[in-house]
Parts: C-alpha cells; sequence; structure tokens
C-alpha cells in the first residue's frame, strides 16, 4: 500500500469551515437575487392577474390573484371603444414592423459591408459621423425629421415610420453589424473571390450566412423596439385607422368614460405577446448574435 | 499554355510599406514552383499578387500571354488554398467543392461529376455530407485542396497550406499533393503550382524548382539540387541546409593555392577551390556545410584547430559544435565515425573536406566560387 499523506484534523476542521461560509454565502447571494428579481417582475405578475379581474375589484384588492376571474375585460377590450376591434391594431403594428425590420437587415448589411471590408475616400470622417448619430439624443432629430417629412407630404403614412430605417438610420445595428464583422477572418470572403463570386454574390453567400446570428439580433432588437415605440407613431399618425398597439391602448385611456382599467391591462397583456413569443423563439440565435465574434474556429 | 511571368513587379502597401521591390520569376507551364523565405519576406504578398486578392503596384503579371494585372480574381484562372482553409462555414463539403462551378454556371450534372471525380482523388468521398466543422484539420485540408482542384486552373496557388497540421500529417500530405501534381502531368493536363512555405523540407522535397526570397527581393531561383550545392549568396547558403551552412569571417590569401586564415591559423583550402575562385585576396566569408567538415586529432596539418563546446547525439549521426577563435562551427559526423571519447571542452582539428567549400564576398554576400 502507498502511503497516503496524513491530512491533520486541523486541515480537516479548516476545510469543513470554509465549505460551510461557502454556502452560506451563496444561500444568501440567490436569496438576495430571488427577491430583487420578485420586485422586478411583481408588476407584470400584477398586471396579468389584474387583467382577469373586475374594474372594481382592481382597486379594492391589493392581490393580483382575482377573486372572480373574468374574461370580460379581454372582450371589452377587444372591441374597443372605435369602429375597429384590436386587431386592425395588431395588423397595423405588423404593417411598420415587418416592412421596418426587412428594410433595417438589408440596409444595414450594405452599409456594415461595405465599412467592415472597403478602403474608400473619406471613410473615417463618415464613419465618425454615423457613430456621432448613435450619441445624438433621439429628441433632437424629431423636429427636423417631422418637418421633412411633412414638406414631402408622408404624415399620417407609414412611410416615415419605414424609410429612415430601411436606410440604415439606425446607426447602433450598423455599429453592431461591424463589430461582429470584423470578428469574422476575411479569407472565406476571398476564397469565394477566388472562386469567381463578384462583390454581391460574395455578400449574399458568404457573408450574410456568416452574419445570420447577428442579424437575427438586430431583427429582433428592431421587432421589440418598434413594438415597444410609442413617440414615432404618435407624431406621424393621426388618424386611428393607423394606430399600431402603442396607441390603440393609450386611445382607451383618452376615452371620456371612467377609464375601464381591466380592459387597458387585458389589452396590455396581449400586447406583450408577440415580443415575448419572438423572444423565446428566437433566443438562441439572439444570445449567440450580442455576444459578438460568435465564429468557431 | 499556363506559364506564370512575373515582370518587376512591386508592391507598396497603403501605410507606404514597400513589401515588393520589382521581382522578377518566370515559372514553366507545369512547373512546381516554390516561393520560400523567412517570415515577412512579402511571400504572401507576392501570392496574392497574383491571385489578385492585393493590387499590384508596379510590373506586370502574365498568365499565358494574358496580362492579369486588372482582371478579377475569378477571371485569372487560378485556384488558391488557403492557409486555414478558408471553408465556408455554412456550407456542406459539396456545396464548398462545387460554389466556383455553380458560379460559373455550369450544367447541374457537369458538377456533380466533378465532384465525384475530385472526391475520389482526395478521398473524400464520405464527408461530402458534412460541414466543416466536422471535420479534422487534415480532411479540410484535402477538401481545401478539391475546392481548388475542381475548377481545373491553369496555375495553383498555396499559401503555407500545412502549416495547422502536426508533423506526420503534414509529411503525408506533402506526399500527397507532389503526387497529385505528378498524376496531372502524367494525365496530359499539367498544372503549373506556385507554393508558399517557410518549411525548407517542404521545399526541397516537393519544388521542381524553389525561389528563395528576403525582404521583398529574389534571392536566387534554381532546383534542388543547384539551391544546395551552388548557392548563390550566402542568405541562401544559410537559409538551406540542416544544420545550417557554418558561415565564418576569414583572410583570403592566393599564394600557390587558395588559403584561408581564421583567427591566426592558415589552411590551405581543398583543392578545387582555386579554380573556381573569382575573387581577389583579403577578407572574406567563407562557407562550408556541416556535413562537410571532419574532425582530426588536434594539431594535424590543413585543420584549424578548435575547442568543442557542445556534442549533440542524433543517432545516425553526432553533431559536434567547435569554437575556433571568434567562429562557432557545427560538424555532422557519421556515428560510427566519431570517437566517443570526445567530450565537451576537448581540443580537436577541423579540416574542410569535399569540394563543396563557398567564398563569399564580404561586402555583398554573392558566392564568388561558382566560376567553372
Ligand atoms: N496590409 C498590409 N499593410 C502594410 N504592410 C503589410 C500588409 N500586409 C503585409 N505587410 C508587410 O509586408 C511584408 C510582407 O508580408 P507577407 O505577409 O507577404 O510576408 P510572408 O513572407 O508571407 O510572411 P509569413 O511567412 O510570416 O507568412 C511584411 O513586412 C508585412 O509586415
Ligand atoms: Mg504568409
Amino acid at each position: 500500500m502507498t502511503a497516503i499523506p496524513q491530512i491533520s484534523a486541523d486541515t480537516l476542521a479548516n476545510m469543513e469551515k470554509q465549505r460551510r461560509r461557502a454556502r452560506v454565502s451563496s444561500t444568501f447571494r440567490y436569496s438576495l437575487l430571488i427577491i430583487v428579481g420578485l420586485i422586478m417582475v411583481y408588476p407584470l405578475v400584477w398586471m396579468f392577474g389584474a387583467s382577469f379581474k373586475t374594474n372594481a375589484e382592481i382597486f379594492s384588492s391589493p392581490s393580483f390573484w382575482p377573486k372572480e376571474p373574468t374574461v370580460q375585460g379581454y372582450i371589452d377590450g377587444w372591441q374597443t371603444s372605435t369602429p375597429y376591434t384590436f386587431a386592425k391594431f395588431f395588423g397595423n403594428s405588423m404593417l411598420i414592423i415587418i416592412p421596418k425590420m426587412i428594410g433595417t437587415a438589408i440596409s444595414c448589411t450594405l452599409v456594415a459591408y461595405g465599412f467592415a471590408r472597403f478602403d474608400f475616400p473619406f471613410k473615417k470622417i463618415i464613419f465618425s459621423t454615423v457613430i456621432a448619430t448613435l450619441l445624438l439624443p433621439n429628441v433632437v432629430t424629431r423636429i427636423p425629421q417631422y418637418l421633412l417629412f411633412r414638406d414631402i407630404g408622408w404624415l399620417d403614412s407609414f412611410l416615415p415610420l419605414w424609410v429612415p430605417s430601411a436606410l440604415a438610420g439606425d446607426a447602433f445595428f450598423v455599429f453592431m453589424l461591424i463589430q461582429f464583422l470584423r470578428a469574422i477572418p476575411r479569407d472565406m470572403e476571398e476564397a469565394a473571390r477566388v472562386d469567381g463570386a463578384n462583390t454581391l454574390q460574395t455578400l449574399i453567400y458568404i457573408v450574410v450566412p456568416m452574419l445570420m446570428p447577428a442579424l437575427i439580433s438586430v431583427c429582433l432588437f428592431q421587432f421589440m423596439w418598434t413594438m415597444n415605440d410609442f413617440l414615432g407613431p404618435l407624431i406621424y399618425l393621426s388618424s386611428v385607422e393607423n394606430y399600431p398597439i402603442s396607441l390603440a391602448l393609450k386611445l382607451s385611456i383618452d376615452t371620456t368614460e371612467a377609464f375601464a382599467w381591466n380592459q387597458i391591462l387585458a389589452m396590455s397583456c396581449l400586447a406583450l405577446a408577440p415580443s415575448l413569443f419572438v423572444f423565446f423563439m428566437a433566443q438562441k440565435y439572439f444570445i449567440e448574435g450580442i455576444s459578438t465574434g460568435g465564429v468557431k474556429g | 499554355m499556363a506559364e506564370l511571368q512575373l515582370k518587376s513587379v512591386e508592391k507598396m502597401y497603403g501605410n507606404g510599406f514597400k513589401a515588393v521591390h520589382g521581382i522578377d520569376l518566370d515559372v514553366k507551364d507545369g512547373e512546381f514552383m516554390v516561393l520560400v523565405g523567412p517570415s515577412g519576406c512579402a511571400k504572401s504578398t507576392t501570392l496574392r499578387m497574383i491571385a489578385g486578392l492585393e493590387t499590384i503596384s508596379g510590373g506586370e503579371i502574365r498568365i499565358g500571354d494574358k496580362i492579369i494585372n486588372d482582371l478579377t480574381p475569378g477571371k485569372r484562372g487560378i485556384a488558391m488554398v488557403f492557409q486555414n482553409y478558408a471553408l465556408y462555414p455554412h456550407m456542406k463539403v459539396r456545396k464548398n467543392l462545387s460554389f466556383g462551378l455553380k458560379l460559373k454556371r455550369k450544367p447541374k450534372d457537369e458538377i456533380e461529376e466533378s465532384t465525384g471525380e475530385v472526391s475520389g482523388i482526395l478521398e473524400i468521398d464520405e464527408l461530402l455530407d458534412r460541414l466543416p466543422k466536422q471535420l479534422s484539420g487534415g480532411q479540410a485540408q484535402r477538401v481545401a485542396v478539391g475546392r481548388a482542384l475542381i475548377k481545373s486552373p491553369e496555375v495553383f496557388l498555396f499559401d503555407e497550406p500545412l502549416s495547422n497540421l502536426d508533423a506526420k500529417l503534414r509529411a503525408s500530405m506533402r506526399v500527397r499533393i507532389t503526387d497529385l501534381h505528378k498524376r496531372l502531368r502524367e494525365e496530359g493536363r499539367p498544372a503549373t503550382v506556385i507554393y508558399v512555405t517557410h518549411d525548407q523540407v517542404e521545399a526541397m522535397t516537393m519544388g521542381d524548382r524553389i525561389c528563395v526570397m528576403k525582404d521583398g527581393h529574389i534571392m536566387q531561383v534554381a532546383d534542388p539540387v543547384t539551391l544546395y550545392e551552388k548557392p548563390a549568396n550566402a542568405f541562401v547558403a544559410g537559409f538551406i541546409g540542416m544544420p545550417e551552412m557554418n558561415l565564418a569571417d576569414a583572410e583570403l590569401s592566393l599564394d600557390g593555392g587558395a588559403k584561408l586564415t581564421l583567427a591566426g591559423q592558415t589552411i590551405t583550402a581543398p583543392a578545387d577551390l582555386a579554380a573556381r575562385l573569382n575573387a581577389a585576396p583579403g577578407p572574406v566569408t567563407m562557407g562550408i556545410r556541416p556535413q562537410h567538415m571532419t574532425l582530426t586529432p588536434d594539431g594535424e596539418e590543413n585543420a584549424f584547430s578548435g575547442t568543442i563546446h557542445n556534442i549533440e547525439f542524433m543517432g545516425h549521426e553526432v553533431n559536434v559544435h567547435v569554437t575556433v577563435g571568434e567562429a562557432s562551427f557545427i560538424a555532422v559526423v557519421p556515428t560510427s565515425q566519431f570517437d566517443l571519447k570526445l567530450q565537451r571542452g576537448d581540443r580537436v582539428g577541423l579540416r574542410p573536406t569535399g569540394t563543396q567549400m563557398h567564398i563569399f564576398d564580404k561586402a555583398s554576400g554573392e558566392n564568388v566560387s561558382l566560376a567553372q
């Protein structure tokens, strides 16, 4: 038998102490995390519960669990006080989001590819300008943009919401794609050029597939941000028939009657659904895309 | 006909760095030309200019009788194998192979036939439905070669294709590539190959001819035997051969045969040297390969006397490091002829033998012992 080094009782006690301390510290950490987490989700949980309450109960009981669950809020809310049902507003939201998402993906890819892979005169200055717009607060450009679109005559249409994004107006996405592209070695693109691909073919057949995780994140971000955007539609859309969900929700608050909170909450829950659904569907790619350098060696 | 010609080709990078200083190179149809040189000597730059991946700042490159300076890579009739394979990560091996043909709008059955043929030659049939990340390094390398082969290009370009493989695999891939080159030649469709490496074993074993480069200049272009036996200058002499050629500053005198003085000791050089010499007496660099040095007992005539400072036992031979004055020499001695009692600190004689001594001009490094 080989001699096993003797572990003294002292060391054993020490190890035991350390283990206990580690356990206490992790219990503490997780408890804290759970408490903070609960505080953060509670409003959501409450909203979901309250959407099944009657209007009277919402203010009478602090618990989120409805005493007499009812879907009346959903039924009434869906009908709305306008000539349209909520389906119309969902449709409008999609009409805004989908072209905007596609436009963003295409235009930002083109611009990012240009910046990441080609040299051209004044590249540095132009790139700095693009990045500078990232730092510019959105509100600063609202008024000039409004005036511009008014002069073109695009007010009360979806065009002011689509066009800036379709022209790679979202510098953040351009920046994100450039960072991602920089982490991808150029060899594959060079191999494609040697194989006879022109610039556009290289982009479509080689770069875009490699860029996919990042592109999916771009689309997801654009989806969620547009879904939640309130100010944009508020400024440019004036007729109710063009309203997206974000405006429609506020519509119910505007009406002169006493607010039907249960309807508002019910519709808010529905409004959350698409974003959540899309997020969970694409979660895997999404995480891959925002942690840049997603190419394995 | 696919000869490749470089005429005073220059490369100036955007930052003003001049990487290639007007090089001339003729590669014959079907020739296997190896570009070799230390890191940073512009081998890759040269290759990439031929491929069309870098612009050419001066001079011209021809393939056959076409000047290709301004053609896009796809139109030059070349194919390239990259150091890290550069397979398209999202395409199966089959699509990787056929991508180039698809772009050329070749008919489907022709593409299929070529894919089958190439995968047969390179033994990658079983891998056709895998993604690149499911391949081992050696397999990926074979696919990369296949992707070049399938296009039947006029000129193949390789940029250190084996440097990411382990030693054993590298040796077998080396044979595979030279075999492939011979096979194409026998089948009557010879392929011109430009092969970049910094490994002199690859260079010596694979090349029909070798082009040795240094700092954007060509130092010598010759077949392996000439390169080894008649290096044009001290750089080539030192670069080719294992262990390196011994180079030492010495004093040349020519009274009654060539005599060399080193650290105060004068020896008469091997008889043939005087006839080959084309140099004035004075300070020179003398060069002699470790294999062409013999050990003698100390004090013998025509041998430099020095001290052993290291002995490396290599198996079938022994590398003996000897210092003579300031200079350090290596002698490679077959184990059977080595006196095993010798050890560090012993004094021995070191005698150049054979007809393989070289004298280089001290200033220019030119070999001045090549006259016939
Ligand atoms: N894009 C570039 N801009 C400026 N200088 C460059 C560029 N690419 C390469 N160089 C320089 O040109 C010289 C030649 O580079 P090159 O890559 O051709 O060397 P190499 O012989 O292939 O070396 P290695 O064996 O390490 O691959 C080097 O000094 C390098 O620093
Ligand atoms: Mg290189």
